[in-house]
């Protein structure tokens, strides 16, 4: 039995370092342009990228003809693989906490949006709080544990939020009646009280990092002082000082998102991505001055009153004014129709088929900071990609073949080939619980059955 | 001056609605027949009057120069709430969800606002009619009225997306009866959400027995109460039909005759197989015309939905599986599952934002197995059939109203512009409030 397992590790072993070469597909480097060609995966890098390249001996070889390669989806604003709760909502600034402690790798939506195409995606805490929990990027390595899920080296980030969601909890009658009616109504209930919170928690980040940096000096001198109390809320907030943490502000109209970048500017950080961000449009100038990358819905809108004037033009009209625009989900069905969401953009707009791919691949990227490592189809980069059975930015085409560091994370043919065997898996399983579990016929008087 | 104006304005209106348009050397893709390349097409009083190969125009015909475009009948949305909900979580703004348990005599057409933003973004993407429908839905606004206690909820209709009043709007006021059918285990509001066969399946075989003898009885009360209020209903019909001396009018029932008789279906949600079936082999019984809302599985239903020739709405196709272990794609192929098993099948968003985006989700249902024709078909021509109304829209052809979409390309491809737009044979401005706000924020300095 040992000597059997061993020879399967010998197997596999030379799997992880083996070499791919994906043929003869229609190539959307997005950076480079597009063309009919080949690449070659080598230890989960891209080796080369070419009209022709070498095909090195071995080497496992992809059939793409008539197909579609593009680089990996990246989503940008994400809530998949948590434990479900994402609000720490008792607070108005619960930067203390961390959706890294909540993966959940096992959490089906991983897979469905691998099988959308998605292959990395920024995880972010809720939109209760006007300064919420900390957030983390994740490749979508799934069967993997937790921990190789995050993508490692990316800076981590923490969501902020403006507008009707943090000031909701100010107003428990679902904002209908007057603000802060109740008791138990929880500060902010207006845009101005989300102002003050974030200022009010970012001037006492800087007293707190004032301390922590005389202490630092004075170590640096020599000394032996005290070390300032830590204090975990506050050190979220000093690393975003540090340009440590990346700060993604959910937002929707125009004031709120002048509003935060003022803020920024005053205590001098920057807005890393504005999210949603559905009146961005309007203020796209001001976006491009601060240097915010922006994060926006293809064309949701009027689901609320703050999104009345959403536009599909929104993420066109940003580009055209010099802002880095990316689409997002924040969903877990939308997440896997990004690459027809960048085909709006085509439509909305008029962007060119590399403008609107980049927006759900190389902006995204560019935006968490990974633009190094993921985002488009080039020598050294990560070989995150995608093939498609037709033009990629339609609603017609359907994903083949996802690959992860080279790795084959997803194969419809596989997939849909395994279904049977799936099913048949299934039905053993129930029938086996049906004969385990006594069969309770009638109903109980009493306490009517209800266990548990 | 002023006088100038009003005589301008005048003169322009009497010119768009008796206006006579030739759409000129386009490809036309009617629905009801085979493409006809490089063809003419005459619009006048608001039907389509000719369509041929060379069409001479007389002297005052607007010609519309269409070389290398593609003409298809405007697409229908089989269910909306559109004119009766702007903003879904602002209460205000809602008007579907009326208390009151049985409730046939409301009729969504006449709380339907024209100059609701939606159909300016909707008619635009080429969706020139649409089924509103006044019960709770996927937009939310049942939540905030009574939508969720409702059996009965009123009276969908079907409306044009362009029009000054609701009666211009009009095609067919009572177009189906809302009817919440229960289901086990929850009620058939619309948006789904209930549990799916296999795991109620389940539930009867482990602990929660009780619940589920529990959430048998309940649906098993619901259905007296339905089935006691279509016999009062038909007692009713009776006594009219008797001439009874003391007769006395009932709106609730007098709207039920037209339900009673055939003339209007009965629109169900049922997202499970079994309560397809339910619902199926109810309407049998009740011999009332049935059509199926938002399925969400078809499997075992599929036999009973041919059998009796019952059609299906499919909500949104771009959805989550129902549960953990279902194929990822579940939603996508489901269409295309129940147009194979001999299903009429026609698309529906239930939700007023996505209403635009009716094509995409006939994009992706191809996809996943839907041959393109039916798919383009469960957009234009069969939703006019299910809704009683293929003589007049639904498809490209002489003596039809004149809802006709100009395109550039596929009208179910994302990329493809709409160039122009009518409906009753009226050119309708591309423009809306979203164009409006992009032009005025592209040229802001």
């Amino acid at each position: 039995m040992k000597k059997l397992i061993l020879a399967a590790l010998v197997a596999l072993a030379p799997l992880g370092a083996q070499t791919t070469v994906i043929q003869n597909a229609t190539v959307m480097t997005v950076a480079k342009g597009t063309f009919k060609g080949s690449v070659v995966i080598k230890d989960g890098k891209i080796a080369e990228v070419g009209e022709k390249v070498m095909v090195p001996q071995g080497a496992t070889i992809i059939d793409a003809t008539n197909q579609y390669l593009i680089p990996g989806i990246i989503d940008c604003h994400s809530h998949i693989a948590g434990d479900g709760g994402i609000n720490e909502g008792s607070v108005s600034v619960s930067s203390m906490v961390d959706i890294k402690d909540i993966i959940n790798p096992e959490d089906i939506s991983i897979y469905r949006a691998l099988a959308g195409g998605v292959t990395t995606a920024n995880i972010l805490h809720g939109s209760a709080n006007s300064i919420g929990g900390k957030t983390i990027v994740l490749k979508m390595r799934w069967g993997k544990d937790a921990q190789s899920l995050i993508f490692e080296g990316a800076m981590p980030g923490i969501k902020f939020a403006l507008g009707e969601n943090p000031k909701r909890a100010g107003n428990p009658q679902g904002g209908r009646g007057a603000a802060g009616q109740t008791v138990q109504a929880r500060y902010p209930a207006t845009r101005m009280g989300v102002e003050d919170t974030i200022r009010e928690a970012f001037n006492e980040a800087k007293i707190y990092k004032a301390g922590w940096d005389e202490y630092q000096a004075k170590v640096a001198r020599g000394e032996h002082p005290i070390p300032p109390r830590k204090d975990l809320k506050l050190e979220a907030l000093k690393e975003v000082l540090e340009g440590k943490r990346y700060v993604h502000a959910h937002c929707y109209r125009a004031d709120e998102i002048l509003m935060l970048m003022r803020v920024a500017d005053d205590y001098g950080f920057k807005i890393r991505t504005l999210q949603h961000v559905l009146e961005g449009y309007k203020v796209a100038k001001e976006i491009a001055a601060h240097g915010a990358g922006a994060s926006t819905f293809s064309d949701w809108w009027d689901y609320k009153m703050e999104a009345v004037d959403a536009i599909p033009f929104n993420a066109s009209l940003m580009t055209k004014k010099g802002v880095v625009v990316s689409l997002n989900s924040d969903d877990a069905e939308l997440m896997r129709h990004l690459n027809s969401e960048a085909g709006k953009a085509m439509k909305y707009g008029g962007m060119s088929e590399t403008e609107a791919l980049a927006m759900v691949t190389l902006n995204p990227a560019k935006q968490l900071g990974i633009d190094n490592r993921v985002g488009s189809i080039e020598v050294g980069k990560d070989a995150d990609l995608v093939i498609y059975d037709k033009f990629p930015l339609s609603d017609f085409a359907k994903v083949q073949k996802v690959l992860i560091d080279g790795h084959k994370y997803f194969d419809r043919d596989e997939e849909v080939s395994s279904r049977p065997a799936k099913a048949a898996e299934k039905q053993k399983l129930l029938d086996k619980e049906k004969q385990a579990t006594p069969q309770r016929q009638g109903t109980p008087t009493g306490r009517g059955g209800r266990i548990g | 001056m002023k006088l100038l104006g009003i005589l301008l304005a005048c003169g322009v209106a009497a010119f768009a609605a008796g206006e006579t348009i030739l759409i000129r050397d386009a490809d036309v893709y009617p629905v009801a027949g085979k493409e006809m390349k490089g063809v003419s097409l005459l619009i006048q009083d608001g039907k389509i009057v000719d369509i041929a190969a060379k069409i001479v125009p007389a002297k005052g015909v607007r010609i519309v120069e269409a070389k290398g475009m593609r003409v298809y009948p405007g697409m229908i949305d089989s269910g909306t709430e559109l004119g009766l909900s702007e903003v879904p979580a602002v209460r205000e703004t809602v008007d579907t969800g009326e208390l009151g348990e049985f409730m046939p005599q409301l009729k969504a057409l006449v709380a339907v606002n024209p100059d609701s933003e939606h159909f300016g973004v909707v008619r635009v993407n080429g969706i020139t009619s649409a089924m509103t429908f006044p019960s709770s839905g996927g937009g939310g606004g049942g939540r905030f009225g009574g939508g969720s206690q409702q059996l009965i909820s009123g009276q969908a209709a079907l409306i044009h997306t362009d029009g000054w009043t609701w009666e211009d709007m009009e095609i067919k006021r009572s177009a189906a009866m809302s009817v919440a059918f229960p289901s086990l285990g929850g009620r058939g509001g619309r948006g789904g959400g209930q549990i799916p066969d296999s795991m109620l399946e389940m539930l009867g075989q482990t602990g929660v027995a009780g619940g589920a003898a529990n959430a048998r009885r309940a649906y098993d009360d619901a259905i007296a109460k339905l089935n006691d209020y279509f016999d009062n209903a038909r007692r009713y019909q009776k006594a009219k039909a008797a001439h009874l001396a003391d007769f006395k009018t009932d709106l609730k029932f007098e709207a039920m005759l037209p339900v009673l008789e055939g003339k209007v279906p009965v629109a169900v949600t049922g997202a499970r197989a079994s309560t397809i079936q339910n619902a199926v082999q109810w309407a049998k019984k009740q011999n009332i015309k049935l059509v199926i809302l938002q399925p969400r599985e078809i499997g075992k239903a599929a036999a009973d939905l041919k059998a009796e020739n019952v059609p299906v709405i499919f909500g949104r196709v771009l959805a989550l599986p129902e549960t953990e272990d279902s194929a990822y794609d579940e939603a996508f192929t489901l269409p295309g599952e129940a147009y194979k098993a001999g299903v009429k099948i026609a698309f529906g968003t239930f939700t007023n934002e996505f209403v635009r985006n009716i094509p995409y989700q006939a994009a992706t249902a191809v996809a996943f197995g839907l041959p393109y024709e039916e798919a383009l078909k469960a957009v234009t021509i069969n939703p006019a059939q299910i809704w009683g109304v293929s003589d007049q829209i639904g498809s490209v052809e002489k003596g039809k109203v004149a809802d006709l979409v100009v395109t550039d390309g596929d009208i179910l491809e994302i990329q493809t512009q709409i160039k122009h737009l009518y409906i009753k044979g009226k050119e309708v401005s591309l423009e809306n409030k979203q164009t409006r706000l992009n032009q005025r924020y592209l040229n802001r300095n």
